[in-house]
């Protein structure tokens, strides 16, 4: 078949086509998005499989896991925090050995370029007890996925794909190969297996244990990872993912080429990292991420070998790697740049795009809260996040999806007065609906804020999983008093009204609910291009 | 042969338009290609910066090299001057000489482009009047692909190429506007 220029994103994406998935599900985060942005062009345009955005990422996970019940291969593809939205499924799928391929993407940030930490999705790979693969190049990306919905059916197991920012967003070509026809749809022969009473889940848990030695041959065996020989001079450089690009950016500057351990398979083949130590007993870890390896490397028990890496400060802790930090982590000068002698230039952080309705939406907050002494305002995490920032400086909280309801309630149940919580639509449609519950529940003593622009922003305006009309339902529909509920749009010739009706909620000695509308600028000018064109495929509900 | 490009400028400015043309041109010259895009947060009207990699032998990296870079493409002046640690000795820097002043501490312009100006290698074009003059302000971006043209090792008739398969499903008076876009820029930088 022929060559395609893709992203890495994208990549996986097409070989999930390829392998024959029965269908495909995602929660939109960067860096992950374009996975599933690409399936829903395949699937509008080609009759691809089906592939759709969902709620959050532990209802997508779930979806995936319901085509592997009855025996259809799926993918699930989120970015790294929303691993730990759908942990839940997520371990508990290792157990239950799905005989339809369930392959898990998660898309790690390292260097936190849009996320709130930079974990490491190698660790649940392993919490699990399952095998991740982690490609370096756009290439293993579409080849591994292939492979993960092979192995998972062998193994009958969930298999993790790890990636990161600059795999998921470099472009390069890609061959690829034959696709596969999907799975027949059956159930399983061995029901129980998905039933985790204890007496189930004690057999299954022993039987994913059992597997572990065929996961290890497995990776002393996989084409993925590679020993290459070199000389016993120097230490020995062992790399993992992307690592490996910047290392042999740099190894021709080398005075002598080093022993070389690439691991693109998790758990890491024990004899091969043994091969490399006989051969060499000092090694660098470069490894996009924590130090996982690194750490396994050296243990706590005192040993003959020397394992360097971020935390022998060869490298920083945290970070994303670049070709220059592991350029001098090998020991090499990073090349001379032009020489300037001016100083510093103003940073240029992200904005809320000119005409944003949020801006509109903290003008009228700020306007209301001047009527009260100090106030707790905890927001999330979307376009709106940017409010904490100049000039607007209104949310004094991020923490994860769906936080600000919850923050907001503990604010005002330890007595702080007034306690707001702002946050988008899709967001608290994906975890924030829970959080008001508690707060109807307690009759909490604070004003819930939901800016409703109609789509998901920050990741370039995916559909939401409800249309904005049907917010004040699901708020009334929990409990909220009708009389406590207002709908306002967030336009500018509002902010005076809407200010003065924030005054009276903020006031007001109980919980308040107050959705601000207006569709984000960005997505009402791609509906406008898009006119009366055929369905637009990534942004409309 | 390698060539190691950075371009720079704001979120929603068309930086990735511009790696793409350029990419698209190199592939169908036989070159290998790494080109490092950036999604998600930083496109909301913050600095941005992509990587842009040819070469004549296979590229490891996606990302380039402090140093190495043999161009910075940048479509805003200041955004011109924020990656220089990466430009090499003999690199050239080209910008548009329009300001984006979307933050409250922008210097004073002229001391921008001064600063540009005493690089070893600067041009500066300027994109929006020529983009104007070629038919959209929206074509600024291919007034820039044009000035680099220059220096990129690309034939102009392959860009040109690319310029029009990018646009045409947006009509012919797109591409022509385009390419007349990119025609000015390649004569802006040679004077
Ligand atoms: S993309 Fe939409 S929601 Fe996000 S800042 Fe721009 S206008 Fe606001």
């Amino acid at each position: 078949m022929s060559d395609r220029v893709l992203l890495g994103d994208e990549a996986v994406a097409l070989a999930a086509i390829h392998a024959g998935i029965t269908a495909a599900y995602a929660y939109p985060g960067t860096p992950s998005t374009e996975i599933m942005e690409f399936l829903r062009v395949e699937h509008e345009r080609r009759g691809g499989p089906r592939a759709e955005w969902c709620t959050n990422e532990k209802t997508a996970l779930e979806n995936a896991l319901g085509v592997a019940f009855v025996g259809g291969r799926a993918m699930v593809s989120m970015k790294h925090v929303g691993l730990n939205v759908a942990a839940d499924p997520f371990m508990n799928a290792a157990l239950v050995a799905p005989h339809g391929g369930l392959v898990v993407v998660v898309a790690d940030d390292p260097g936190m370029h849009s996320s709130q930490n930079e974990q490491d999705t190698r660790y649940y790979g392993d919490f699990a007890r399952v095998l991740t693969l982690e490609p370096s190049d756009q290439q293993e990306a579409y080849d591994m996925t292939r492979e993960a919905f092979d192995l998972s059916e062998r193994f009958r197991l969930p298999v993790l794909l790890r990636l990161v920012t600059r795999l998921a967003h470099a472009r390069a070509i890609v061959r690829v190969r034959e696709p596969r026809t999907p799975n027949a749809i059956r159930k399983s022969d061995s029901p129980n297996s998905w039933i985790l009473l204890p007496a189930n889940a004690r057999r299954q848990w022993r039987a994913l244990l059992e597997r572990q030695p065929e996961l290890v041959a497995y990776g002393e065996a996989s084409a993925f990872n590679t020993l290459t020989p070199g000389s016993a001079a120097v230490p020995a450089v062992i790399t993992t993912g992307i690592a490996k690009n910047y290392f042999l950016e740099n190894v021709d500057d080398l005075p002598e080429r080093p022993w070389h351990l690439h691991i693109g398979t998790y758990p890491v083949a024990p004899s091969l990292v043994a091969r490399l130590l006989e051969a060499v007993p000092r090694a660098l870890v470069l490894e996009d991420g924590y130090p996982f390896v690194e750490r396994q490397l050296r243990g706590l028990a005192p040993s003959r070998y020397e394992i360097l890496g971020r935390e022998s400060g060869h490298l920083a802790l945290d970070g994303e790697l670049t070709p220059d930090t592991v350029r001098q982590a090998l020991g090499l000068e990073v090349a001379p740049a032009v020489t300037v002698h001016d100083g510093p230039l103003p940073n240029r952080p992200p904005q809320l795009c000119a005409g944003c309705p949020h801006g509109d939406t903290y003008a009228a907050l700020k306007q209301a809260l001047a009527h009260f002494g100090d106030a707790a305002v905890t927001s999330d995490i979307g376009c709106y996040t940017l409010g904490a920032l100049p000039p607007y400086g209104a949310i004094e909280s991020c923490v994860c999806m769906g936080a600000s309801v919850g923050m907001a309630k503990g604010a005002a149940d330890a007595g702080y007065h007034p306690a707001v919580a702002v946050i988008g639509d899709s967001t608290f449609l994906h975890s924030g609906i829970t959080g008001l519950i508690d707060a109807v529940a307690a009759n909490a003593n604070m004003t819930l804020l939901i800016l409703d622009n109609e789509t998901v922003g920050m990741t370039g305006g995916q559909p939401t999983m409800l249309p904005s009309s049907r917010l004040k339902d699901v708020v009334l529909g929990v409990g909220v008093p009708p009389e406590r509920v207002h709908v306002l749009s967030a336009h500018p010739r509002q902010t005076a009204a809407n200010a003065e009706i924030l005054r009276g909620e903020l006031a007001h000695d109980g919980l308040s609910v107050v959705i601000l509308v207006r569709e984000c600028i960005e997505t009402a000018r791609t509906h406008k291009q898009a006119g009366a064109k055929t369905i637009p495929v990534t942004a409309a509900p | 042969m390698r060539f190691d490009i950075i371009l720079a400028g704001v979120g929603g400015q068309g930086v990735l338009s511009v790696s793409a043309v350029i990419a698209a041109a190199a592939m169908q010259q036989g070159l290998h290609v790494k080109q490092s895009e950036v999604h998600g947060m930083s496109q909301r009207g913050g600095a941005v910066l992509a990587h842009l990699r040819l070469g004549d032998r296979p590229i490891a990296s996606d990302l380039v090299p402090r140093g190495r870079a043999s161009l910075i493409l940048s479509m805003e002046p200041l955004e011109s001057l924020r990656y220089l640690e990466f430009l090499s000795p003999e690199g050239t820097v080209i910008t548009s000489v329009n300001p984006v002043k979307n933050i409250t501490d922008y210097p004073p312009l002229d001391e921008v482009l001064d600063r540009v100006r005493r690089l070893p290698h600067a041009v500066l074009v300027d994109g929006e009047k020529l983009a104007k003059a070629a038919g959209s302000h929206r074509a600024t971006n291919m007034v820039l692909v044009g000035a680099a043209s220059e220096v990129l090792p690309l034939e102009a008739s392959a860009l040109e190429r690319c310029i029009a398969d990018r646009f045409a499903a947006k009509g012919a008076k797109t591409v022509d506007t385009n390419l007349a876009a990119f025609r000015a820029g390649r004569e802006a930088a040679r004077s």
